[in-house]
């Protein structure tokens, strides 16, 4: 037992440091210094004012930040940046991690509580952090009998088709992942990835209230998609292309919700019944079929299908601020200098920075009006469901579009119209 | 609707006159079985099984017996005054009701009168508590029906009334307030003014419920016409209290069998017509209501001093012979039968509960409902499974 304490040998000891100290010399001098000088003089970057990068060259212009400045500025234009970090995923999930605090507080205000209090000191600011953690430690129970490959994809499939809206996103000028023709197109086509990873998860379940819920994803999610394609439809009549940047400059006088005002409430609506929100929760319907298609998961394939849910809720907001409301647009705020009289190299755009100010703005508005039905409405049913999205909502969709060809033939909006700058 | 079937056949035939897709016992692999309960988020501590044909229920078996605790029994080993505090586990959140019929039965085979004074604390003390269980009850079918702020606001100005039952018992919620002979304790100072203000504030909420709750058009649509119980078959299954208001009944036993102070008081016994899950749910809300207008009615009628409790001897004997008195709680009629042999324990305690009588209907209703329907039509139906098992 490891109760008992081992006997002390000298002789132990002495081998012990031998050994240790025969390691260090040997793994660190022989091994590990020359990995190091490899990759400090020898790894190759691409070569910023005609020198050659290499990292050790990158450390000894941190000294001088004039000379630092260009890597940096070359650095946030590569592919990679912008896909993991700025436009892409990690601005998602950071804006998807302030959702989630900011809609405990709301939710909390609005039904006299408190919310979180206590982690992180202030206002519960780190209970993200501390569930996260939590899901992470705990463990994953995969249900006897339920197809193993597939549970374990969908969640990673999930967060991934999540994280593939958000790169068609335009955040501010030229700041998109992917900057395709389609990209409204590309969008429609993703979102119909979530219920087919819905159904697959609940049927790898084994399980039955996983498995009903997976059916009225389904059902819903298909009930809401049309709605939503038409009525982003009526965006695209007056904007005259399905790309998100072109929509989004195309709105440069008025907004297109002033014209649209009908498409954005079906819109708003079509959104919240895909993102699975109250009233629209019926896959998740607790009272009626425990969690819905997410009764199995535990641990970390929880935690991945919330992040999902959460970026998704982001890159909806954004897509209807793209849509609707301007997409960055937005007086400027931000001053021409940061430093005045500074003469060398810049990294700040005053154009950039605000509208990506602007947009976020934006976006947490449209967030904010999706958390909101959370504190007032009840869940409805799925018959209810099914009538509003087959039957209202498309009606309702196509009085815009009427509304938007009229506008377009009337000569007010579209090339060479009254309103058209 | 409501015809007694016995067996699963009867039912499906029943389902059949609604219109609903036959199923027959070969084609019993077409249904799916769904346990609700214990387990299940939409249940509380009470099993029962549905069998679903696509979204429409074609069966239901109500399991109760989870959390018999034999109350019956052990009051036939313990004295009058002993059986007080175990009596209320059955349904702490309406513990005042429980122990007031228990009290007018023992009262009945021991013979003493209640002081005038005991009798108002009383009735107070019963109203404040219907308050408690009628906004945890409240709380509950918010969020069965997904309302996450009906299910916080009722919880937190619930604390309200446990506050002033606090002040004026000394626990909050498990009281044993009701003893037979009056109550234990007088009211505090200061009570009635704390009182009329928190009914104020209280009278204030209630149509901010209203508004975000019962005028919800989601609700509206989803409650409506849902589980429609008539007044024949509430008749005929014996439901209780709001159940039987909501089916167009006006009764309620405070008006019907008035006891200790409740024939001095002007209210109204609130129902409706309708008879669906709306309605159900409706009444105890109204019910709330009224209940503020006998409270400032009790406080303002209350004589200013006097006894609250009458003498009684430390181990009362009761007569031979039997008792049958009932109050109306927060679930309906709750009744007390006690015979006597001439002891100082009761030789056989009966306890006849509204939410057992409710949950008789459970699987009528229920039949032909939709699965999402089936949280809403199951709480509203007043029940309170600790109860039931008694």
């Amino acid at each position: 037992m490891a109760s008992t304490p081992e006997e002390f040998r000298f002789g132990n000891f002495v081998g012990s440091l031998i050994w240790l100290i025969l390691i260090v010399l040997i793994i660190i001098s022989l091994v590990g210094l020359p990995i190091i000088f490899v990759i400090l003089f020898y790894v190759p970057l691409p070569p910023v004012n005609g020198e050659i990068l290499t990292p050790y060259l990158f450390l000894s212009m941190m000294v001088d930040p004039t000379r630092t400045l260009p890597i940096i500025k070359f650095l946030i234009h590569t592919h990679l940046f912008k896909l993991v970090v700025f436009p892409g995923f990690t601005f998602a999930a950071l804006l998807a991690a302030a959702t989630i605090f900011i809609e405990r507080k709301f939710l909390a205000k609005m039904q006299l509580r408190v919310g979180p209090l206590y982690v992180g000191k202030v206002e519960g600011i780190l209970q993200l952090a501390a569930d996260g953690l939590k899901l992470i430690s705990k463990e994953i129970i995969i249900p006897s009998g339920s197809d193993k490959p597939i549970f374990w994809a969908s969640p990673v499939a999930f967060v991934a088709a999540a994280a593939a809206v958000t790169a068609l996103i335009p955040v501010a000028p030229g700041w998109v992942v992917a900057n395709i023709s389609v990209g409204l197109l590309a969008v429609f086509a993703i979102l119909g990835f979530f219920p087919l990873i819905a159904l697959l998860f609940s049927w790898a379940s084994n399980s039955k209230y996983p498995f009903i819920g997976g059916l009225r994803a389904l059902h819903q999610m298909i009930a809401f998609e049309i709605p939503f394609f038409l009525s982003a439809l009526s965006v695209v009549i007056l904007a005259g292309s399905l790309n998100l940047t072109d929509i989004a400059k195309a709105q440069h006088p008025f907004w297109f919700i002033f014209f649209l005002p009908i498409s954005a409430f079906v819109f708003f609506i079509s959104s919240l019944a895909e993102l699975e929100r109250v009233p629209f929760d019926l896959p998740e319907a607790e009272s009626e079929i425990v969690a819905g298609w997410l009764t199995e998961t535990s641990g970390m394939i929880y935690g991945l299908l919330q992040l999902g849910t959460y970026v998704k809720l982001y890159a909806l907001a954004a897509l209807f601020v793209v849509l609707f409301l301007g997409g960055w647009a937005g007086p400027q705020i931000f001053p021409q200098e940061l430093i005045p009289g500074y003469t060398g190299e810049k990294i700040y755009n005053p154009v950039t920075v605000n509208a990506i100010f602007w947009f976020t703005v934006k976006t947490f508005g449209v967030i904010m009006l999706f958390l909101l039905p959370r504190g007032i409405n009840p869940r409805i049913r799925i018959d209810i469901l099914l009538h509003t999205g087959w039957y209202k909502l498309i009606v309702l969709s196509f009085i815009n579009m009427f509304v938007a060809l009229a506008l377009i033939y009337g000569g007010v909006l579209g090339p060479g119209g009254l309103l058209t700058r | 609707m409501v015809v007694l079937a016995k067996s699963l056949e009867d039912r499906i035939d029943e389902s059949q006159k609604l219109g609903l897709q036959v199923i027959k016992e070969s084609e019993d692999d077409r249904l799916m079985t769904l346990n609700v309960g214990p387990q299940h988020p939409g249940s509380g501590h009470f099993r029962f099984t549905v069998k679903v044909d696509g979204d429409y229920i074609v069966y239901a078996d109500p399991d109760p017996g989870y959390v018999h605790r034999g109350e019956e029994k052990m009051c036939e080993y313990r004295n009058f005054i002993q059986n007080i505090p175990h009596l209320e586990r059955p349904v702490i959140h309406d513990s005042t009701n429980i122990t007031y019929s228990y009290s007018l039965a023992v009262e009945e085979l021991v013979g003493i009168q209640v002081p005038r004074r005991g009798q108002f604390i009383r009735a107070i003390a019963s109203e404040l508590n219907r308050q408690v269980y009628t906004l945890y009850w409240l709380a509950i079918y918010g969020i069965f029906l997904g309302h996450s702020t009906m299910f916080m606001w009722p919880t937190g100005d619930r604390e309200l009334f446990i506050d002033l039952l606090e002040a004026l018992t000394g626990a909050r919620v498990t009281h044993a307030f009701n003893i037979p002979g009056g109550v234990r304790n007088d009211i505090p100072n200061g009570f009635k003014d704390r009182c009329l203000r928190q009914i104020a504030y209280f009278e204030k909420r209630l149509k901010e419920y209203e508004d975000i709750f019962y005028n919800n058009p989601l609700l509206r649509q989803r409650t409506e016409g849902v589980g429609i119980l008539t007044k024949e078959d509430a008749i005929k299954l014996g439901v209780t209290g709001s159940v039987l208001r909501a089916s167009g009944i006006p009764y309620d036993i405070r008006k019907a069998e008035p006891y200790d102070i409740y024939n001095e008081i002007d209210f109204k016994v609130q129902y409706m017509k309708t008879g669906d899950s709306f309605a159900r749910s409706y009444v105890p809300f109204l019910d709330m209501r009224e209940s503020c207008h006998i409270m400032r009615q009790l406080l303002d009628k209350m004589p200013e001093s006097g006894e609250v409790r009458s003498k009684l001897q430390p181990n009362p004997k009761g007569a031979p012979g039997e008792a049958y008195r009932r109050v109306e709680s927060g679930r309906g009629a709750l009744g007390y039968y006690i015979i006597s042999d001439g002891t100082p324990k009761a030789y056989r305690v009966k306890i006849s509960v509204g939410s057992f009588r409710n949950m008789l209907a459970l699987p009528y209703l229920l039949v032909g409902a939709k699965l999402g329907d089936m949280p809403s039509i199951y709480w509203s139906l007043n029940y309170w499974p600790v109860e039931a098992d008694r």
